[in-house]
């Protein structure tokens, strides 16, 4: 007869979240979570409390009045009567112009400045150094305000341009006039055109969409995408007989045929900018606020990104170039086609931080009077209203929105380019 | 984000325990030192002279804050504020006072909590153009760049002016004076706007002041005074009667030259109760009696104040106008010591 004893079934004890090595990290962990939070609610319940003590309750209801002030670069229309809350989507947008046109000319010249920085050309070697040290060790506020007063202190103001003895001219057959204001450029218009959409009705992110930049880009995606069945078509022929078709005049033709009879048809033509009264009127007026910023913060964030792209090369392997070489690739063409391809796994994770970078220090703007989102929400309005812990806090969601995004986008084309590994 | 907002509040968290901190008057003796937020620079209203001692008729009134109080006009450590920082320095405890051409409006002293002890300049907002713009009325300002300082009531009234006069502008925010002086005289903009005060003291500091030209249209009210936090009586009271003695001064005939003739008594109840040597005026303050001769030894009394410093014998050139005393015409009017 044989008896089945059970193991002896194991009581949980409190004192077994203490000594049980198995309980006694998740016990701590499990505190120190409660002690945060306890923190954290002890330090905003203490906030709102003060506030309320202070008479100032938090509350978002500043939003819907009306901002009362003008902003100078509208990417959409607004006056004065429009609300808070619209004041601040417009500073959004400045902001996203500034970070985007900031980012695209980083990464240009710093891919650029990082692979001339390798050259073999000792002259332009060390000028490359020189830039990226120059740049990269001085603080980017500095350099914005730098732009700035060489834009405002070396061009010359619209009156110069005005009367018999002019001492300014307008360039490029006087279609673009360079002042201490801005720079004023012609403008794209369409005598028929379609007109826009509205979004959002009359609300505070109401958005106008033209119809116009829709069918440019409809047909300009359809071009390129038939210009792909072409060039896939031709490789077929290439694989089947050997001889590759000629084939550049009909992708030429697919490119530019439908896109000039789309222009044609719209009524295409350009508005030149006139002087008139104080100002150049028409034209594209790109303010000297944001040439200033968009310059000093590419050319700062592109020091960085050229020492991130030199060190991506240079962690390829000289093998890769020497076997390159062998198979008879040019010095050009190495570079293009084996080592930056295989650079760019090393290159775009530190990269996504400069972008973050360049993003969160567009918040310097208000120091050349750039009116991005740290201008309106977190200026002007939080100054007229006198709500900082909403704007603030605003203002941080907006940032991290951003830079969120920015990091999810270019995480994923790390997916698409890292190194499939078996 | 969680540690974003964390970092937040506490910031805000250290701000608003500052603030909530009462009896300012009792801090400010056991500091032995006053607080005061003034501008970053505006000659003669508050700028630091040659030897980097702060001069002007703003920081007068922090002075003579100090003097009262403290019995000594030098303990005063000044604060420069730019127009978006001053109300987050007063309401955070950064400063004591301030006392820097801030422009008394009901949302500053309702809604932002603030109290304004009185008004010790009355001025209103005007343009300053180049003399060859050719330019003679406000009006005329269609399309034109106006330079502006970010985070006043004149950025406001700007707006309002050129809507409702139907007419378009371009504005250029600047944070300080010497950044819009600097883009006024290089042509960046074709106007500077700001009080009329700070545009006369502006343009005094040019190397050819008479290039430019105030144009006439005054397009606001602007009563600029010295403010305090809200909830804090005592203290309001304190600098309230300090700005209210140089002016009684004044159209009492006290200056700093008879004042010591004067504090031997006289006939006149209320100069004695002024001065001191009648009543207890300076004990309801939470002074001593001398108080109000400390104030007045530091610049004498609010005209000797004025003329020093932007009056017309300055390079200013400031008339009285609208701070004429109430007996010469103009407003400036403090209720009797009495």
């Amino acid at each position: 007869m044989t008896t089945i004893t059970d193991p002896p079934k194991e009581q949980f004890r409190l004192s077994m979240l203490i000594y049980d090595t198995r309980y006694r990290s998740m016990t701590i962990q499990v505190v120190a979570l409660i002690g945060f939070m306890l923190l954290a609610a002890w330090l905003i319940n203490n906030t709102i409390q003060n506030l309320t003590e202070l008479g100032k309750p938090v509350e978002f209801g500043f939003l819907v009045e009306p901002s009362s002030y003008d902003i100078n670069q509208r990417l959409l229309e607004y006056t004065s009567r429009d609300t808070h809350l619209r004041a601040s989507f417009l500073g959004l947008l400045n902001t996203l112009v500034v970070a985007v046109l900031g980012c695209i000319t980083a990464t240009v010249v710093g891919v650029l400045v990082g692979v001339l920085r390798l050259s073999n050309n000792w002259l332009i070697g060390r000028i490359m150094t020189v830039y990226v040290e120059m740049f990269r060790n001085v603080p980017v506020l500095l350099w914005i305000v730098l732009a700035m007063a060489i834009l405002i202190e070396s061009l010359p103001a619209p009156r110069a341009f005005r009367g018999e003895d002019a001492t300014a001219t307008m360039n490029l057959n006087d279609t673009v006039a360079v002042t201490n204001r801005g720079i004023y450029i012609p403008e794209p218009l369409f005598s028929r055109s379609l007109g826009d959409v509205h979004i959002f009705g009359q609300s505070s992110l109401r958005f106008d969409i033209s119809l116009d930049l829709i069918a440019i880009l409809i047909v300009l995606g359809a071009s390129v995408f038939a210009m792909r069945r072409v060039a896939a078509r031709a490789n077929a022929v290439q694989e089947a007989t050997g001889d590759r078709p000629t084939i550049w005049y009909i992708e030429l033709g697919i490119l530019f045929i439908p896109m000039i009879a789309l222009l044609v048809a719209l009524g295409f033509h350009l508005g030149y900018p006139e002087l008139k009264g104080f100002n150049f009127k028409g034209g594209t007026h790109l303010r000297n606020s944001l040439i200033a910023l968009w310059l000093a913060l590419s050319l700062y964030t592109a020091a960085f990104i050229a020492e991130i792209v030199r060190g991506g090369i240079l962690a390829i392997s000289s093998g890769q170039t020497e076997a390159a070489a062998a198979l008879g690739l040019r010095p050009g063409k190495i570079m293009r086609l084996v080592i930056l391809p295989q650079a760019l796994r090393v290159i775009i994770p530190p990269m996504i931080s400069n972008y973050l970078n360049l993003t969160k220090n567009s918040s310097l703007a208000i120091a050349v009077g750039y009116m991005d989102i740290t201008g309106t929400l977190g200026g002007i309005t939080m100054n007229q209203t006198g709500r900082e812990l909403e704007c603030i806090l605003m203002l941080m969601l907006c940032y991290l929105a951003i830079s969120l995004s920015i990091s999810a986008v270019m995480n994923w084309y790390n997916e698409r380019v890292k190194l499939v590994e078996r | 984000m969680k540690k974003s907002v964390f970092l937040g509040a506490l910031t805000i968290a250290g701000l608003a325990a500052g603030a909530v901190a009462a009896g300012t008057l009792d801090d400010v003796k056991a500091r032995g030192k006053l607080n005061c937020g003034v501008s970053t620079g505006l000659v003669g209203f508050a700028a630091p002279d040659a030897n980097g001692e702060w001069t002007g008729f703003d920081v007068t009134v922090c002075r003579a804050v100090a003097a009262a109080v403290l019995n000594d006009a030098s303990a005063v450590e000044f604060v420069p504020t730019t127009g978006k920082t001053r109300f987050t320095a007063l309401a955070s405890g950064e400063v004591d006072m301030l006392a820097r051409n801030t422009t008394w409006t009901f949302s500053r002293d309702v809604d932002l909590k603030f109290e304004f002890v009185g008004v010790n300049y009355y001025d209103g907002q005007g343009f300053m153009v180049p003399k060859d713009l050719g330019v003679s009325s406000a009006k005329e300002l269609d399309g034109a760049t106006v330079c502006i300082q970010t985070g006043t009531t004149t950025e406001l009234n700007l707006a309002d002016f050129f809507r409702s006069n139907n007419i378009s502008y371009e504005p250029v925010p600047i944070e300080t004076n010497a950044e819009a002086q600097q883009q006024y005289l290089a042509g960046a903009c074709d106007v500077y706007t700001t009080d009329a005060s700070g545009l006369a003291a502006t343009r005094a500091t040019f190397e050819s002041p008479g290039d430019h030209v105030l144009l006439p249209e005054i397009i606001s009210k602007e009563p600029l005074g010295p403010l305090v936090r809200h909830g804090d009586n005592e203290w309001g009271d304190v600098v309230r009667w300090t700005l209210n003695a140089m002016i009684t001064a004044e159209e009492l005939g006290v200056t700093s030259a008879n004042m010591g003739e004067l504090a031997a008594g006289t006939n006149n109840p209320e100069i004695n109760r002024l001065l001191g040597t009648e009543g207890t005026l300076g004990e309801m303050l939470g002074l001593d009696a001398e108080w109000a001769q400390r104030v007045l030894a530091v610049g004498g009394n609010y005209g000797e104040i004025f003329e020093k410093n932007i009056g017309e014998s300055t390079p200013i050139g400031l008339a009285r106008g609208l701070n004429a005393q109430w007996t010469d015409g103009g407003l400036l009017y403090s209720p009797p010591f009495r």
